[in-house]
């Protein structure tokens, strides 16, 4: 338990993973926590990486989550951006009223 | 010159009916009939020069029609004695009938197509007298069926037309079911469907056995059976004869062309024709001569109480037709043929007389309006008169003097007799072929008699027109009286009335006498202990004079009830009820076959269609699937909430379950 | 010690998540992820990418937290009818929930590593500089296209959220700079002859 390993890290990152994916869908209240959530994916992403990164003593883990926390921001940008524009039109960003798509 | 006679026809029918619009009724109606003529005369030609001079007997191929393994049709028109004696019936009526219809169909508007379809059967009644093997022979009879069909639903405007139209067509097909069963049969014995190879098979195969359903019968018996099962419904004997009276719903020159003189012959033509298949099978040819003669008996019961003239006359000709059966059966095919022959001409004439009768009556067809009329058409009533004198046998005995149905029936009683002293069935035949006389003589006097004696009933005839369906010209609309018919029609009725006349005493000794050999040259086929023709004459006096004796008490009787003592008719009928019922009703065969046969057929027709192939097939199949679809659309757009946490659900689900699978699959 | 950081960095961080997605005011949920990233932060650091964890400070938490807080306090979110439909879908999503973090556990536990695995290092770490150098040795010379890929992605977003969210109001007067420096003094300025007592009008 104390030697801290590999497994433990993917453990966390797993945990992490889940709680975004729930943040996803069981989310009720608006969009912006749907965004968050992505971020919290990423993150668990990332500390995967890394985790591999650590355990093969290989840069091209961290370089790979360097890139992507790159398009992680590039992403949280334009998804909030789109957001606004969003609200602008339709004056709510409630995830119910989200519903044009209906077929 | 065959091919001319046979192929004029056609081209009659193919220019009336292509241009008749673009060229007018008038040069239909001369196109077809002038082209009749034609074929008429040269079929008189060859007749001459096949029976009575050196013509040989020949087949003229035209090409191949089809060749399939072994099965080698031709197109090939077959000219000997057979033939040419149909020829000249057919083209003969068939071109006076065309003359006379210029006359009765004047008012119709339909005139081109109705010359078409005349044309047309001529020439399919033509290519199965020449046809030269079975399915040419098979061709001819689906053509002159669907001939038939056309012209009994000429008027197509009136239902009971188009019911008896297909009535005729449906019944027929049940005997050519058995006819084309009966090809096939032979096809498979002999590996042919040619007349000269089947028949040259045929002596070998005496005594061959078939296997059906799990019994053993003879071939030549069974082939021979299901092949007159054709004749049966063509000519519409006992079981398949429902047909016949009903087909007078057609225009009277059609009845007279094609239920009296040359479609409903076929089935005689054919037995004849097939002689040698028929010589080898004598359990089949009784089996003729029963339902031949039960078909005479049966048919002039009825007509004794008909009141519709053509309908009086139809039976007539299904009695008739039962004759000729009764002589192929007892062996002797060319008296058959002779009665064929004679009948052709004074039953034509007979149909065609009417048809003047209900020209003059404005279409009034039933006899118990009519009466007296021999002060207003007294031509009609002389040809009608000669008519009813040759069809029932008028003759002076042990003399060669007498019309034309004199001897051609008396032959065929007096070959019945002779039969009967070997075969109980050939006696059963005499029995009521002589009874039939009587009869005949009865309902053809009484007819006469209705007609043309007594006082007129014609006096108020307002609404009849719409019994018949066919617009009248308006110019008679004052003139009450019956008239004369026109020229046009009274001219083939002069003619038959000849044949009718002659035409027995004529060419007696070379269908039934000593010149038999030299006429017929073989193309009728006489088995070896077959004598019927020598036997017939060594009969005793009483016999041969019945048919006379019956005649005679037949017309004394009519004559009585008709004549001397009018409203003994009435009387008779009430004092029978059920007797009378069942004959006016034509022995309830049209109520047992409805029963039997057609309510079922109209029942599992309807179970097919609306269960089977609405519920099941429509339901499996198209509607089925549509329906389906749309439910599966239905579940589907459930899943389509416009939600994007809903969809984001279900691509975890997703996710979770390849996972799984993935995972799983890793385990095993 | 080891384990007491990474057992406290991994407590707060899951904590967090499970903020982020059940807090009631967005608010909340934006600091939440602000913690959650400064944690996440922390455990980089623990496996020694220092650099990773900077920036994961800087940018996540500097540039993208932030406009997240900028965007919810612009947009004006009633939140007061928010929770009614969390608990229809609790058991389905806990129970799918509960399948993927199975999945992920079962791998995480029991995956071998490939047996060439520690030999195929693709770029291996290097003892003697620090981290930010080993990674500018690696990231300016292999992967130099993937860089300036980045940089092509970053440009894209920020055009794209310029482009989606700009709006001219219409009655704001703005400068026009390229009009401005079209004007010519012949256009604008015109000189006039005044008469004394006369005025710019005659």
């Amino acid at each position: 338990m104390t030697d801290i390993g590999l497994a433990h890290y993917l453990v966390v990152s797993a945990i992490v993973f889940t709680l975004g994916v729930a943040g996803i869908v069981l989310n009720r209240k608006n969009i912006i926590i749907i965004l968050m959530s992505v971020e919290l994916i990423l993150l668990s992403v990332n500390l995967n990486l890394v985790a591999f990164s650590t355990a093969l003593g290989d840069l091209t883990g961290q370089v790979f989550a360097l890139f992507v926390l790159t398009v992680a921001a590039a992403e949280a940008a334009i998804g909030l951006a789109i957001l606004v524009a969003y609200f602008r039109n339709r004056g709510t960003i409630a995830v119910e009223d989200i519903n044009s798509l209906k077929g | 010159m065959i091919a001319a006679v046979v192929f004029l026809p056609l081209l009659g029918f193919l220019i009336a009916g292509l241009f008749g619009r673009l060229i007018g009724a008038r040069a239909s109606e001369l196109v077809t009939t002038g082209l009749l003529f034609v074929a008429a005369a040269l079929s008189w030609k060859i007749f001459l020069d096949v029976g009575f001079g050196h013509e040989e007997a020949h087949a003229s191929v035209l090409g191949n029609w089809f060749t399939s393994g072994t099965l080698n049709v031709d197109w090939s028109l077959r000219v000997d004695t057979l033939t040419a004696v149909m020829l000249v019936v057919v083209n003969t009526v068939s071109s006076l009938v065309h003359l006379y219809s210029m006359g009765y169909m004047h008012e119709d508007p339909d005139r081109p197509r109705f010359f078409a379809y005349l044309s047309l059967f001529t020439f399919a009644m033509l290519m199965l007298v020449t046809a030269d093997n079975l399915v040419q022979m098979f061709f001819g009879w689906e053509g002159v069926g669907l001939a038939s069909y056309l012209l009994i639903g000429f008027w197509y405007q009136k239902p009971s037309a188009n019911a008896a139209a297909i009535k005729a067509f449906v019944v027929n097909r049940v005997g050519d079911f058995g006819f084309a069963l009966g090809i096939f049969l032979i096809y498979q014995l002999t590996n042919s469907v040619s007349f000269d190879a089947v028949f040259a098979a045929v002596p070998g195969l005496q005594g061959k056995t078939a296997h059906v359903f799990g019994l053993n019968v003879d071939a030549l018996t069974l082939a021979a059976l299901l092949l007159f099962m054709g004749a049966m419904g063509k000519s519409a004997q006992f079981l398949l004869h429902t047909w016949l009276p009903d087909a007078m719903e057609g225009p009277t020159p059609v009845s007279a062309l094609i239920h009296a003189a040359t479609m409903v012959t076929a089935g005689v033509f054919m037995v004849a024709r097939l002689s040698p298949i028929f010589e080898a099978a004598p359990d089949a040819l009784t089996f003729v001569t029963i339902i031949g003669a039960t078909t005479a008996f049966f048919a002039a019961t009825i007509g004794l109480v008909q009141n519709d003239i053509k309908r009086v006359i139809a039976y007539s000709t299904c009695s008739q037709l039962g004759y000729m059966f009764v002589a192929e059966g007892v062996g002797a095919y060319s008296l058959g043929i002779f009665h064929l022959f004679t009948h052709a001409f004074f039953k034509a004439l007979l149909f065609l007389g009417a048809g003047s009768v209900i020209h003059a009556m404005h279409h009034e067809q039933d006899m118990r309006r009519m009466g007296g009329l021999r002060k207003n058409i007294p031509f009609t009533f002389a040809m009608m008169l000669i008519g009813t004198l040759a069809l029932t046998g008028v003759g002076i005995p042990y003399t060669p003097i007498g019309f034309a149905g004199y001897f051609s029936k008396d032959a065929i009683i007096e070959a019945a007799f002779a039969a009967g002293r070997h075969h109980p069935a050939a006696l059963y035949g005499f029995i009521s072929t002589v009874v039939a006389a009587g009869l005949t003589s009865f309902y053809s006097w009484r007819l006469v008699f209705m007609t043309f004696f007594g006082s007129p009933a014609a006096k108020e005839h307002h609404d009849h027109d719409h019994a018949h369906g066919h617009d009248d010209h308006h110019g008679h609309d004052h003139d009450h009286t019956p008239h004369e018919s026109p020229l046009v029609m009274l001219v083939p009725l002069a003619l038959l009335a000849l044949g009718a006349v002659v035409a027995g005493f004529i060419f007696e000794p070379d269908f039934a006498g000593h010149a038999f050999d030299e006429f017929w040259k073989g193309s009728l086929f006489v088995g070896e202990e077959n004598h019927i023709l020598h036997e017939m004459h060594d009969i005793p006096a009483w016999a041969s004079l019945s048919p006379t004796i019956l005649m005679i008490g037949g017309f004394l009787v009519s004559l009585y009830i008709y004549v001397l003592r009018p409203g003994v008719a009435p009387k008779l009928a009430a004092a029978f009820p059920g007797l009378y019922q069942f004959l006016l009703n034509k022995w309830y065969f049209d109520e047992l076959y409805d029963k039997i046969f057609v309510k079922p057929a109209f029942a599992l027709g309807r179970l097919l269609w609306k269960g089977g192939d609405g519920r099941i097939i429509d339901g499996i199949g198209p509607d089925g699937v549509a329906a389906r679809v749309v439910d599966g659309a239905r579940l589907a757009v459930r899943a389509q909430t416009g939600y994007l946490y809903h969809y984001a659900f279900a691509m975890l689900i997703g996710v979770a379950a390849v996972v799984s699978w993935l995972g799983a699959w890793s385990i095993r | 010690m080891d384990a007491l950081f990474f057992y406290m960095f991994s407590a707060v961080l899951i904590a967090s998540a499970f903020g982020v997605i059940a807090a009631r005011n967005p608010v909340s949920s934006v600091l939440w992820l602000i913690l959650a990233f400064c944690n996440g932060a922390g455990l980089f650091l623990l496996q020694g990418a220092e650099f990773l964890a900077m920036m994961l400070v800087v940018v996540y938490v500097g540039a993208v937290a932030v406009l997240f807080l900028f965007v919810v306090m612009m947009l004006d979110v009633d939140f007061a009818e928010l929770r009614q439909g969390f608990q229809k879908y609790l058991p389905a999503g806990a129970a799918v929930g509960v399948v993927v973090l199975l999945e992920l556990g079962f791998v995480a536990l029991h995956w071998q590593s490939a047996p060439g695995a520690r030999e195929a290092v693709a770029s291996p770490v290097l003892a003697d500089v620090t981290n930010t150098a080993a990674l500018g040795r690696v990231l300016y010379t292999k992967y130099v296209i993937f860089f300036q890929a980045a940089g092509l992605v970053l440009l894209t977003a920020m055009i794209g959220a310029i482009s989606l969210t700009l709006h001219h109001r219409p009655n704001v007067k703005r400068q026009n700079i390229s009009e401005q420096n079209a004007r010519t003094a012949k256009s604008v300025v015109e000189l006039k002859k005044v008469r004394s007592r006369v005025g710019v009008e005659g």
